[in-house]
C-alpha cells in the first residue's frame, strides 16, 4: 500500500483539459468513464507518470472514486505508477522475438545503460523493461518508446547502440 | 400450464421460476447436492462465477434442446431451461474438475488455519476437507503480501484471498463510497485501498461477514477465541441505521464479537451496521431471542449445548432455557 | 499469383490517404451499400460469402451479425477489435498501418449493416502510431462525406471513433473489450448474456477484428457469392497470414485459404524456406495460442496428405495430430530452437496476461510457468511433465474465457509432440543449458509420428 506522504498538487494544462473535454465528447451521455483510458494516456503523457494525486485530479474530472482510477491503472501494464525515465525502452520479450534474439538484446541493453530492468539511469534519461508482444512478430526483435510509442524493427546491438546515442544527444 | 421449469439435478427433480440459476434451484433441493460456493452471494448483484468450485455438468441442456452443454457450468451463473438436467456429485467428471479448482485455490494460500480467526467457519477450509489432496503438488513460494489495516475495526490478511470480489460488491452496492477494490491483475491481483486511507463507513463492518475465507477479519475479535468455543445467540435491538438482527458470540459472559446472522449457506440474512458490530458488546445492549442454529456438520456444532451449566444469559431467559432444553434432548439422542 | 483482396493495393504510394485509395476503387462499398441495399441485405452478402471471423474462432460473421438484438428505442454499437497481441499476429497492425481506408470503409458498411451509429475501433494502446493514423483517415473521411451526419445523402449518420487499450492481452477477448471501452479493468463478463443481447453500455453489440470488418468490403463490391468462390470447403476467400520465427521472408501475405503449408513456407511467393539454410523443426500455425506441430505434421496430415492453410485442414486430426487457424499467427522454429524454452515463454506470456479474475487461470498459469522454467533452468523433475499435463487439464475447460485454453493448449501439445525433448532436459540438466535437443525425428516422415500417437 501506498503511503502519502508528500501532497505535491498536480495541474493539468489547459491543452490537456481541452484534450480531455473532447475525449469525454466520443461517448453517449452518462457514459463518460469511458474516457478513463485515453484521459490515462494523456494525462501520463503530460506528466510522465501517474502519481496517485493525478489520479485522484482524474477520479474528480470524471466524477468517479479514486479507486475506480486505481484500480484500472494498476490493471493496465501501460501505466506508470512510479517514475520512469525519460525514455522508456519498452523490447519485446515474447517467443516470435526471442527465435531472432530479443533476450541477447535485453543483455546488451542492461549492459548498456548499466541499470537493471524498471530501474531508472542516474541521469533521469532511460528506463528498459520487456514488455509481452507487440504484435510486430515478422520484423522482430522490436523496441517501443512512448508517449508516442514510436517504434524500432529489425534491431541489432549496433541499432540499438545508435539509438541509444541519438537519444542521448536529443 | 404452469410458470415454473423443471430442472433435474442429481435425479432430484425441482420447479422452479423462470430465471432461477442452478445453484439456487440446487438450493432450493437442499443437501449434498448443492454445489460449492465461494464467490457466489445471492445478496450482492453481479458476483458470482470467478471461484469456479460451483461447476457442474449440464448433460441435457432443455425439453426443446436436450444436447448437453459442451463444457462445465458455473451453476452460480447458468440459468434453468425447462427440462434440463445437471450433473453435480453424480458426475465423477464435476468432481474431479472441483477438485482442481479446490488445488488451485490452495496453492498460494498460506494454509494458516492454526492462527486463523476464520478457522471453524471458514469455506475454504471446508472446502480442502472434502475435495483437497493430502499433501500439496505446488513447490513453490507461495505469494505474501503484508498485512494491513483497512480501518480500526477491520484487519485485511491478503494472502488468504482468494479473489471472490464479494467485498468489492458489498462496498460497491450498500456503502455509498467505495475506498478499496482489486489493483493489479493475474495472480498480483490484490485487494487494497491503494493509498493509505481508511475504510469508513457505516456498513464497511459486512465485508467481514461475507468474506469466505479468513482475509478480512474482525480487528475487536482478533485471537480473542477460537469460534468453536463461542457461543452463539440470537439477538435484536432497535437500532436507527439498521435492522439490528444480529448473532452474538459468547463466551461465558462475554460477547466476544457480534456479526450478521447467517443462513445454512453461510451468507447473512440481513446486513448489519457498524455500531451494531463493534460497540455493542454488552448483554445489555441487546434484547436477546434463542441460541442461534448451528448445522450439526459445523465444527461450532460440536462444541455446543454440552453444558449444564447455561450461560448467564440464558438462565434469565425463558426462551432460551427452553431451547437450550430441546436442544439437549437431541443431543442426548445420538 | 493468388488473387489479393484486401492488400491488392498495398504497394500503391499513398495509399494510406483517402484520394489514392478512391483513386484505387474506396469507398465503392460505401456507396453501393448505402445507396443500393439494405442492411439486412449487406447481412445477407456477408453470410453468402461464408467470411469467418478473423480474430481466431472462426464464427462464421454473417451469423454473428444475425444473432444481433434489435430492441426498438435502444442503441446498437459495432466495435472493431483491434487489440491484436496474440504471438505471432501482426496483420492488423499491418493493415491499419498501410491502408487505414480499408478499415474505415468496412467499419462503414457494418456498422450500416448493423444500424450502428457510433462505432468504436478499439486498438490496442501499444499501437499509438496506427491510432494517429487512423484518426487522420478518419478526419479525412468525414470531411468527404463518409462519415458524420447524413452520409451521402441517404439519412444515415455514423461517428467513428478510436478507442486506445492500456496495455492488456486480455482485452483482446470481447467482453474483456467492452469492459475496457467503458473504462474498466478487463475483466471478461461472465457468459451469458452475450454482447448480442447486452455488450457496450448493456446495449446489443457486435465485436469483430479489424481483418473480418476489412474484408465485408470486396464482399461487398463484388458480392458474397464471388467471395465464397475463393478458398477451399467452409475456408472462404482470403486470409492475412502474419509469418514470424525463422523464414526467410518474415511479414504478412494474404493467401487464398486452401494453400498448401508446404507452398506457403517454402515458395518465393511467400516465406521462402527456413532462414540460414536450416531445416524446420515445429511450428505454431495460428498465434501462440494454438497447439504446436512438429515440422512432420505441420506439412502432411496424419494420413499423409498435404496440409492445407484452411481452418478444416490445420485442425484435421483433432489436438491429437492437428491444431488450429487462430488468428494466423505463423511462427516457424529452426532446428537449433528449443521447445522447452519456448513453451516456458509463451507459458510467462499467459502467466502475465491471466487477469485474475477466476482461480484455475490466475493460480495455474502461474504454476505451470514455475515448473516449466524449472526444467527449462535444470531443475526439473520427470514427474514435473505429467504434473504440467495434469495442470493445464484443471485450467482447460473450467475457465470463465478462452484465455485459460490458450494457455493450457500450448503446453499440453508441446508435451504431446515434443515429450522426449522435455525428457531430455530433466536427464542433462547441465547439458540442455547451453546446447539444444536439436531436429530429432521431428522432420521424419508421418508414419512414425503417427504411431507415437
Amino acid at each position: 500500500m501506498l503511503k502519502v506522504e508528500e501532497q505535491q498538487p498536480v495541474a493539468f494544462s489547459a491543452a490537456l483539459l481541452e484534450k480531455c473535454a473532447e475525449i469525454v465528447s466520443r461517448y453517449p451521455e452518462g457514459k463518460h468513464k469511458s474516457a478513463l483510458l485515453p484521459i490515462l494516456h494523456e494525462v501520463q503523457a503530460e506528466l510522465g507518470w501517474l502519481s496517485a494525486n493525478a489520479m485522484d485530479k482524474v477520479a474528480e474530472y470524471l466524477n468517479i472514486q479514486p479507486i475506480e482510477v486505481y484500480e484500472v491503472a494498476s490493471f493496465y501494464t501501460m501505466y506508470f505508477l512510479k517514475p520512469q525515465g525519460k525514455y522508456m525502452l519498452e523490447i519485446c520479450r515474447t517467443g516470435p522475438c526471442c527465435l531472432v534474439g530479443a533476450e541477447k538484446l535485453m543483455d546488451h541493453l542492461e549492459q548498456t545503460l548499466g541499470v537493471k530492468e524498471g530501474e531508472v539511469t542516474p541521469d533521469g534519461l532511460f528506463s528498459w523493461r520487456g514488455v509481452e508482444c507487440l504484435a510486430a512478430c515478422g520484423y522482430g526483435p522490436v523496441l517501443q518508446i512512448g508517449p508516442e510509442y514510436t517504434f524500432y524493427e529489425n534491431l541489432d546491438k549496433q541499432k540499438l547502440d545508435d539509438l541509444i546515442q541519438d537519444l542521448r544527444k536529443k | 400450464m404452469s410458470d415454473k421449469v423443471k430442472v433435474t439435478i442429481d435425479g432430484i427433480t425441482v420447479e422452479v421460476a423462470p430465471g432461477t440459476t442452478i445453484l439456487n434451484a440446487a438450493r432450493q433441493i437442499g443437501g449434498d447436492i448443492v454445489p460449492p460456493a465461494m464467490c457466489y452471494y445471492s445478496k450482492l448483484e453481479g458476483s458470482g462465477g470467478k471461484c469456479r468450485t460451483c461447476i457442474v455438468k449440464v448433460s441435457k441442456g432443455s425439453e426443446k434442446d436436450p444436447r448437453p452443454m459442451p463444457k462445465l457450468v458455473a451453476s452460480c451463473r447458468t440459468t434453468v431451461m425447462d427440462g434440463m438436467e445437471v450433473m453435480n456429485i453424480t458426475s465423477p467428471e464435476v468432481i474431479e474438475a472441483r477438485s482442481g479448482v479446490v488445488e488451485m485455490l490452495l496453492i498460494n494460500h498460506p494454509l494458516d488455519c492454526p492462527v486463523c480467526d476464520q478457522a471453524g467457519e471458514c469455506d475454504l477450509q471446508n472446502l480442502g476437507y472434502e475435495h483437497g489432496l493430502q499433501k500439496t503438488r505446488y513447490e513453490f513460494e507461495r505469494r505474501t503480501f503484508e498485512r494491513i489495516d483497512i480501518g480500526d475495526k477491520i484487519q485485511l490478511h491478503m494472502n488468504r484471498c482468494i479473489l471472490c470480489y464479494r467485498c468489492v460488491f458489498t462496498a460497491d452496492q450498500i456503502t455509498n463510497k467505495r475506498v478499496h477494490g482489486i489493483l493489479n491483475r493475474g495472480d498480483h491481483s490484490e485487494i487494497s485501498t491503494y493509498i493509505q486511507t481508511a475504510v469508513d463507513n457505516d456498513f464497511s463492518g459486512n465485508v467481514i461477514d461475507v468474506c469466505p475465507v479468513g482475509a478480512l477479519t474482525d480487528k475487536t475479535f482478533r485471537f480473542k477465541n477460537r469460534v468453536w468455543f463461542t457461543k452463539p445467540i440470537d439477538a435484536h435491538r432497535d437500532c436507527p441505521t439498521c435492522s439490528g438482527k444480529v448473532t452474538l458470540w459468547y463466551k461465558g459472559e462475554d460477547v466476544l464479537r457480534v456479526t450478521a446472522r447467517k443462513d445454512v449457506y453461510g451468507e447473512v440474512e440481513e446486513f448489519i451496521c457498524n455500531t451494531c458490530r463493534f460497540d455493542k458488546k454488552k448483554t445489555a445492549d441487546w434484547v436477546i431471542e434463542h441460541p442461534t442454529h448451528i448445522s450439526d456438520t459445523s465444527v461450532i456444532a460440536s462444541n455446543h449445548y454440552e453444558t449444564l451449566k447455561p450461560l448467564p444469559v440464558i438462565q434469565n431467559n425463558e426462551k432460551l432455557k427452553e431451547a437450550n432444553r430441546i436442544e439437549l434432548e437431541k443431543t442426548a439422542k445420538f | 499469383m493468388a488473387r489479393k483482396l484486401l492488400l491488392e493495393h498495398i504497394n500503391v504510394p499513398g495509399i494510406n490517404t483517402l484520394d489514392v485509395y478512391r483513386q484505387k476503387g474506396g469507398y465503392r462499398a460505401v456507396e453501393k451499400a448505402l445507396k443500393t441495399l439494405t442492411p439486412d441485405e449487406v447481412v445477407e452478402e456477408v453470410k453468402k460469402s461464408g467470411l469467418r471471423g478473423r480474430g481466431g474462432a472462426g464464427f462464421p460473421t454473417g451469423m454473428k451479425w444475425s444473432f444481433l438484438a434489435k430492441p426498438e428505442g435502444v442503441p446498437r454499437y459495432l466495435v472493431c477489435n483491434a487489440d491484436e497481441s496474440e504471438p505471432g499476429t501482426f496483420k492488423d497492425r499491418y493493415l491499419m498501418t498501410h491502408i487505414p481506408h480499408a478499415l474505415i470503409e468496412g467499419m462503414i458498411v457494418s456498422s450500416f449493416a448493423l444500424g450502428a451509429n457510433t462505432s468504436y475501433i478499439y486498438v490496442r494502446g501499444e499501437m499509438m502510431p496506427q491510432i494517429r493514423i487512423l484518426e487522420r483517415a478518419i478526419a479525412e473521411a468525414k470531411q468527404a462525406g463518409f462519415l458524420g451526419k447524413n452520409i451521402l445523402g441517404t439519412g444515415y449518420d455514423l461517428e467513428l471513433y478510436v478507442q486506445p487499450g492500456g496495455g492488456a492481452y486480455i482485452c483482446g477477448e470481447e467482453t474483456a473489450l467492452l469492459e475496457s471501452l467503458e473504462g474498466k479493468r478487463g475483466n471478461p463478463r461472465i457468459k451469458p448474456p452475450f454482447p448480442a443481447i447486452a455488450g457496450l453500455y448493456g446495449c446489443p453489440t457486435v465485436v469483430n477484428n479489424v481483418e473480418s470488418i476489412a474484408a465485408t468490403v470486396p464482399i461487398i463490391n463484388d458480392g458474397g457469392e464471388e467471395y465464397a468462390k475463393i478458398g477451399i470447403g467452409r475456408s472462404t476467400g482470403t486470409k492475412l497470414i502474419s509469418a514470424s520465427g525463422n523464414l526467410v521472408r518474415p511479414g504478412v501475405y494474404e493467401i487464398e485459404l486452401g494453400l498448401p503449408v508446404e507452398e506457403f513456407i517454402y515458395s518465393d511467393e511467400y516465406c521462402g524456406g527456413i532462414a540460414n539454410g536450416k531445416r524446420l523443426k515445429a511450428t505454431v500455425a495460428g498465434g501462440s495460442s494454438v497447439p504446436v506441430l512438429p515440422a512432420n505434421l505441420t506439412l502432411k496430415l496424419a494420413n499423409g496428405d498435404p496440409r492445407l492453410m484452411s481452418y478444416e485442414s490445420l485442425s484435421e486430426g483433432g489436438f491429437a495430430t492437428g491444431t488450429m487457424m487462430g488468428s494466423g499467427g505463423f511462427i516457424a522454429f529452426d532446428e537449433d530452437q528449443c521447445i522447452v524454452r519456448n513453451t516456458w515463454n509463451f507459458a510467462r506470456f499467459y502467466h502475465h496476461e491471466s487477469c485474475g479474475q477466476c482461480s484455475p487461470c490466475r493460480e495455474g498459469t502461474g504454476w505451470m510457468e514455475k515448473v516449466l522454467h524449472r526444467i527449462e533452468y535444470g531443475h526439473g523433475k520427470m514427474s514435473d511433465i505429467d504434473l504440467l499435463v495434469d495442470v493445464s487439464k484443471n485450467i482447460e475447460g473450467n475457465t470463465i474465457c478462452p484465455l485459460g485454453d490458450a494457455a493450457a493448449w500450448p503446453v499440453a501439445s508441446a508435451i504431446r509432440h515434443f515429450r522426449d525433448e522435455f525428457e531430455w532436459h530433466v536427464k542433462e540438466p547441465v547439458k540442455s543449458l547451453d546446447t539444444n535437443y536439436g531436429l530429432a525425428n521431428y522432420a521424419e516422415p508421418i508414419a512414425k509420428a503417427a504411431i507415437t500417437e
